[in-house]
């Protein structure tokens, strides 16, 4: 308060001051009175509910943190007093002051107060600061009315839209609390009210709504209303199908990115080297172990970057599965070069070994590797359908690799030498190439490839010493399928596979579908056995 | 240039190999004894206890690995001498036992579990009839064609799709990985009818006689045996003739071969229909004498397996294959007891070893001792 | 009615009856629409036995024959010859069915389409090839390749039941006296020398009695008197056989060919003997470079 400099201009702020104490007095009288603490703690049901009713959309702090106290049933009675118990400590729910409580006794909540306790708490959350809490609020209740209407809460959100409260709300919650009430308009007898519901709810598009509109067709008698309520549940149908073939896409596009990056790896030692490699499903296991591992390092030494371990998981995978790839090629495969069903077999041996020795090591049973923060949940593209993050930067990641990949064999010369052996190896040699290091190199390029599927193996699916077996049979489909010679076609055969499988799966459900995909595979390549989109050439 | 006369020009002689040497005759007659006589006594008559005395459990083994061994010939044969590799040949076995399968369990009546003529499966699954697949599988003759006819068609209608778009090497060893765990997949849901993840189990009796008497077991062990030896001879058979030598032919040149006006497709596939049937023959001798049949049996790593046993022994020689059957089979049944976590270390290794070092396996080691043996003497 | 006459008129009518059938059905050329269709029976009634036209093939783009025509009489025996990369292997590979072309037509007779037919169909209709690399099979001993080629039913069930017949061995060992293999009858075929192959498979191609011969560069790599011997050979052949012969050695051209035809870039350049065709502008051009 000024300090007041002269008598007459005392005066003049007295009438400032009188008005802010008979502000800070009405405050108070917002405040929580012990009364209604008591009305909201013991009594009959309906007493107890009106009050909640009037407490919650009332001004005062106390009454919403005696509301929410109720709701984690931390309300104790003692005498005629009502206390909040929080952590072992008492404080007056009317005052705030700390007292002594230890005879005081839990109140009672049945579940119809549990029920209103729940909606009230969505409608206390309506006037929080935080634009997307109160978003989540108003939609929350939403649902409840599309599942269990309710009058009462419906008269509770038609005071919330109204002014002074509706000011304070946002545009997204405010559109939630509009839809809601219009769900219950919907059986209103006013008949401006339904159409105005109607054509509020033709924007909401989900099956509960258009089950709702369509129910009141049904029963509908005006014409106007029958005209806006068909249309709506045509627009709404027409963004439900829309939503389903952009899902389907999606996760067609979604398991075709996972399909290429199983499968490039393989494509690049077989299209490159010519071998096959059965233990290409075990080098994306390693990686995927291999991630496993940074994360374990990472949640024990460095919890505050925890969020940034795939970062580094990356290069580690990679690495580890190049090495291992690296000292098969040169334990193994170097010798059997031109014996192509043999490395068949030798690399199935080697995917034995590998999985025991990852059992041993690590014992047969998942793994658990948490995803980060800012891969889970997803982004609403649409109503009703929400994309989760993981699988969208699993599909940018694969478009990544390829990109790397396509890269290093074209403009790199590591990539000139792997080109130049693959298509004359006696003249590269010749020209004073190391075949047998490019060789190598090669085959750990592509076996890092398969190191860094395992990474994005290990954010969706659960990690095993069995990992492998269940990507390898797909990764040979998609290699059988795509040809081999250019990287287009493994690019094409892996989306097109996943794209092919989502959606026979959509009508035939999984098992079905992954038989026919293997059956279609057989059929395809009775037509172009060397595979969709191979190089035609004169084979001398 | 000599003169050569009329006389020279007539006096070629024509190799002709008959079925076996004396050497050959030998060793398949004394493997029939062993089998039908030799066996049964050591296991019937010899009282237990005794050092001679073959046990149930050991008959039982046995046979088992006779019907692998049947296998591993199957394989042998494409593999070796036609040069085909396929990686999913469990699958016909596994089809055979499965048609076995469905016999034995109608056999059990009505003495199963929920004590009706359905199998258990079936009544718990809530079916009131036989679905028309089973319309066969009460009679045993009509099972013993069904056991040649399913493995075989399968196998003829897979095989001219891939022969006829020349689908070789890695590419077709693929695809039928591919098709023996579309398969699997198939077999494991409930919904197909051939009793799901669980499978067929719990038989009773065959052909009247029940199935767990000792008896029982040594017939089965000696058909068994007796019908690896019938298969020995066929294989010796089809390799001798111009057929072998056809398939040869196409095994190390196939271009070449079609410039000679054979077709191809139909010696391979009549190579690939037999070694199928072959095998569903084995799958159906499997079953009643393992007791089990599920689809565990179409994993695609149960055919690898297949193949290294043929690799093992050799796959270029006939009986190669089936020592390598008994080898890999006899080690397993001893690691997988005594030391479990190396067995699969030991079979990896064992792959590898084979293909680095073994080429012609066990019975190429073989033939190069004895080689070197007669060269060192000479 | 004498018994002269009677002679006299059985063997004016024996003679009119042989020439109506030297000429094939009921009078020739002109007339050979009216017989019947037999399959697999090659039918050269009209004078051709092998009938290209407008044959196309490109690999990716590139351009290995270019509506190529070129027929082939009965009894003949072509010379094809050519720079590298004009077509002339190409060409075979039409011919036996190891390539499609992309348009034209392959006749063999004036019945048998060929692209019809795979390429052991054609083998068995009687179109034998000889490759540029000697291809027999190393596994097989010398013998075992020349029985595979043996004239007979390919047929498998055939071959499980398939007996050497006296006739079939007499002439087996007719050709390895031939090919003068006889003393590495039971060796196999992978240890025989450069030479010794190329024998072995014009071997194989005589086992297979042909009616049509393709030779690529049959004396490729041969000293002269085996060129020598080659050349004996073909003339021989040449009485009973067509054959087409693909060769870069002009002087073995001359001993053997009539005609000669001259490919380039998938094309047909020139044609006629081989004294016309070299005094020809285009192919000095064509051969010698602008």
């Amino acid at each position: 308060m000024p300090a007041p400099s002269t008598p007459f201009a005392f005066r003049k702020h007295l009438g400032w001051c009188l008005l802010l104490l008979g502000a800070l007095w009405s405050a108070a009288a917002h405040a929580l009175s012990p009364e209604d603490a008591w009305a909201l703690a013991e009594g009959d049901n309906a007493t107890r509910i009106e009050a909640l009713n009037r407490l919650a959309l009332s001004d005062s702090q106390r009454a919403h943190e005696l509301i929410r106290a109720l709701a984690r049933e931390a309300v104790q009675v003692q005498g005629q007093q009502v206390l909040i118990v929080d952590n072992g400590r008492w404080i007056d729910a009317a005052t705030g002051a700390a007292v002594d409580g230890t005879g005081a006794v839990a109140v009672m909540l049945n579940n119809r107060m549990r029920n209103a306790l729940e909606q009230t708490l969505a409608v206390l959350d309506l006037f929080d600061p935080d634009p997307a809490r109160q978003q989540a609020a108003a939609q929350r209740l939403r649902e409840s009315q599309l599942t269990r209407p309710d009058p009462a809460l419906a008269a509770q959100i038609e005071r919330a839209l109204l002014p002074p409260y509706g000011q304070r709300l946002v545009a997204p919650a405010r559109l939630a609390l509009e839809q809601a009430q219009a769900v219950v308009w919907l059986g209103s007898a006013d008949a401006t009210q339904r159409l105005a519901a109607a054509q509020v709810l033709a924007e909401l598009a989900q099956p509960l709504v258009r089950n709702r509109l369509a129910e009141q067709l049904e029963l509908e008698a005006d014409p106007a209303v029958q005209q806006a309520l068909r249309d709506a549940v045509a627009s709404i149908d027409r963004t439900l199908a829309l939503a389903e073939v952009v899902r389907q896409v999606f996760t067609g596009l979604s398991l075709g990115s996972i399909l290429l990056l199983v499968a490039l790896g393989l494509a690049i030692t077989y299209g490159l080297l010519g071998v096959i490699n059965m233990a290409h499903g075990e080098l994306i296991m390693i990686g995927a172990y291999a991630t496993f591992m940074v994360h374990v390092l990472f949640q024990q030494f460095l919890p505050g970057w925890f969020d940034w371990y795939l970062l580094a998981a990356l290069p580690v995978a990679f690495l580890a599965a190049a090495l291992v790839g690296a000292l098969m090629e040169r334990g193994v495969i170097r010798w059997l070069y031109g014996r192509p069903l043999e490395t068949l077999l030798a690399t199935w041996g080697i995917s034995l070994i590998l999985i025991q020795l990852v059992r041993s090591t690590f014992g047969a049973q998942n793994v658990a590797v948490v995803s980060p923060q800012w891969m889970s949940g997803g982004v609403e593209v649409m109503s009703g359908l929400t994309l989760p993050w993981n699988r969208i930067f699993i599909i940018a990641f694969a478009a990544a690799v390829v990109i790397g990949v396509a890269l290093f064999i074209g403009r790199t010369r590591m990539g000139l030498f792997v080109r130049g052996v693959t298509q004359n190896r006696p003249m590269a040699a010749c020209m004073g190439v190391n075949t047998a290091r490019v060789d190598t190199l090669a085959f750990a390029f592509g076996s890092g490839i398969a190191g860094l599927a395992g990474v994005a193996v290990s954010q969706i699916g659960n990690v095993a010493p069995d990992l492998g077996q269940q990507y390898i049979i797909d990764s040979f489909m998609v290699v059988v399928l795509g040809g081999v010679g250019q990287l287009a076609g493994t690019v094409y055969a892996a989306m097109g596979l996943g794209v092919v499988n989502k959606f026979i799966e959509g009508w035939a459900g999984a098992v079905l579908a992954k038989i026919a995909v293997l059956v279609l595979i057989i059929l395809i390549i009775q037509k172009r056995p060397q595979g969709l989109f191979a190089l035609k050439g004169r084979t001398a | 240039m000599t003169d050569i006369t009329r006389s020279d020009l007539y006096s070629l002689t024509v190799p002709s190999k008959p079925l076996f040497g004396r050497a050959g005759w030998s060793a398949f007659l004394s493997a029939a004894l062993v089998v039908c006589v030799v066996v049964p006594v050591l296991n019937l008559w010899v009282p237990e206890g005794h050092a001679l005395h073959l046990s149930d459990f050991m008959v039982g083994l046995l046979g088992k690995i006779l019907t692998y061994a049947i296998c591993a010939l199957a394989i042998g044969m494409i593999w070796g001498q036609a040069g085909i590799l396929s990686l999913g040949h469990g699958l016909f076995f596994a089809l055979g036992g499965y048609v076995m399968g469905m016999y034995l369990m109608r056999q059990i009546g009505a003495d199963g579990v929920y004590g009706s003529a359905l199998p258990d499966f079936m009544v718990f699954l809530g079916w009131t009839e036989f679905p028309w697949f089973w319309a066969l599988s009460h009679s045993f003759v009509a099972t013993l064609l069904l056991v040649v006819l399913v493995p075989g068609g399968l196998a003829f209608l897979f095989g001219y799709l891939a022969f006829r778009s020349r689908i070789t090497g890695v590419y077709f060893s693929i695809i039928t990985q591919a098709l023996t765990l579309a398969a699997m997949l198939l077999f494991f849901r409930n919904e197909t009818g051939f009793g799901g993840n669980n499978g067929f189990t719990d038989f009773r009796r065959i052909l009247g006689f029940p199935l767990a008497s000792e008896e029982m077991r040594v017939i089965l062990f000696a058909v068994s045996g007796i019908t690896l030896l019938s298969f020995v001879l066929l294989a010796r058979w089809l390799l001798l003739s111009k057929f072998g030598r056809v398939l040869h032919a196409i095994r190390d040149a196939e271009s070449r071969v079609m410039f000679c006006g054979y077709n191809p497709l139909h010696y391979k596939l009549s190579i690939w229909v037999i070694s199928a049937a072959m095998c569903g023959v084995a799958g159906a001798l499997y079953v009643p004498q393992v007791g089990i049949i599920n689809p565990s049996e179409m994993s695609p790593a149960n055919s690898i397996e297949m193949a290294i046993w043929a690799a093992v022994g050799g796959r270029t020689s006939l009986i190669g294959p089936i020592v390598g059957a008994f080898a890999v089979n006899g080690a397993k049944s001893v690691l997988t007891v005594s030391f479990p976590e190396f067995w699969l270390f030991f079979l990896g290794a064992l792959f590898i070893v084979v293909t680095l070092f073994m080429p012609n396996g066990l019975s190429g080691l073989v033939k190069q001792t004895w080689n070197r043996f007669r060269g060192v003497r000479a | 009615m004498t018994p002269d006459l009677l002679d006299a008129g059985t063997k004016r009518m024996q003679e009119s009856q042989a020439r109506a059938q030297a000429v094939g059905g009921s009078g020739g050329r002109a007339t050979g629409y009216a017989h019947p269709l037999q399959a697999r029976v090659v039918d050269i009634s009209h004078g051709r036995i092998l009938y290209l036209e407008d044959v196309t093939v490109s690999f990716d783009g590139f351009r290995a024959l270019n509506k190529l025509n070129l027929d082939i009489a009965p009894g003949e025996l072509r010379c094809i010859i050519g720079p590298n990369g004009a077509g002339k292997t190409t060409l075979m590979d039409v011919i036996t069915g190891k390539t499609r072309p992309d348009s034209g037509t392959v006749f063999f007779g004036s019945t048998i389409d060929l692209l019809r037919h795979n390429e052991s169909e054609i083998a068995s209709l009687g179109i034998g090839r000889k490759f540029q690399k000697p291809t027999v099979f190393e596994q097989l001993t010398v013998f075992e390749n020349l029985e595979l080629s043996l004239a007979c039913h390919k047929g498998v069930w055939a071959s499980m039941r398939f007996q050497l017949k006296p006739e079939q061995r007499d002439r087996l060992a007719q050709v390895l006296h031939t090919i003068e293999l006889g003393a590495q009858c039971h060796a196999f075929a992978g240890s025989l020398s450069h030479g010794q192959k190329q024998w072995l498979e014009i071997g194989m191609l005589l086992m297979q009695e042909p009616k049509l011969l393709l030779l690529d560069e049959p004396v490729a790599g041969m000293t002269d008197a085996e060129t020598e011997r080659t050349a004996e050979l073909l003339m021989q052949l040449k009485q009973h056989h067509s054959l087409i012969v693909v060769e870069h050695d002009m002087g073995f051209v001359r001993s053997i060919c009539s005609k000669v035809t001259v490919l380039c870039e998938g094309a047909l350049l020139a044609e006629g003997t081989l004294d016309e065709v070299q005094a020809d502008e285009r192919v000095i051009e064509v051969y010698l470079g602008r």
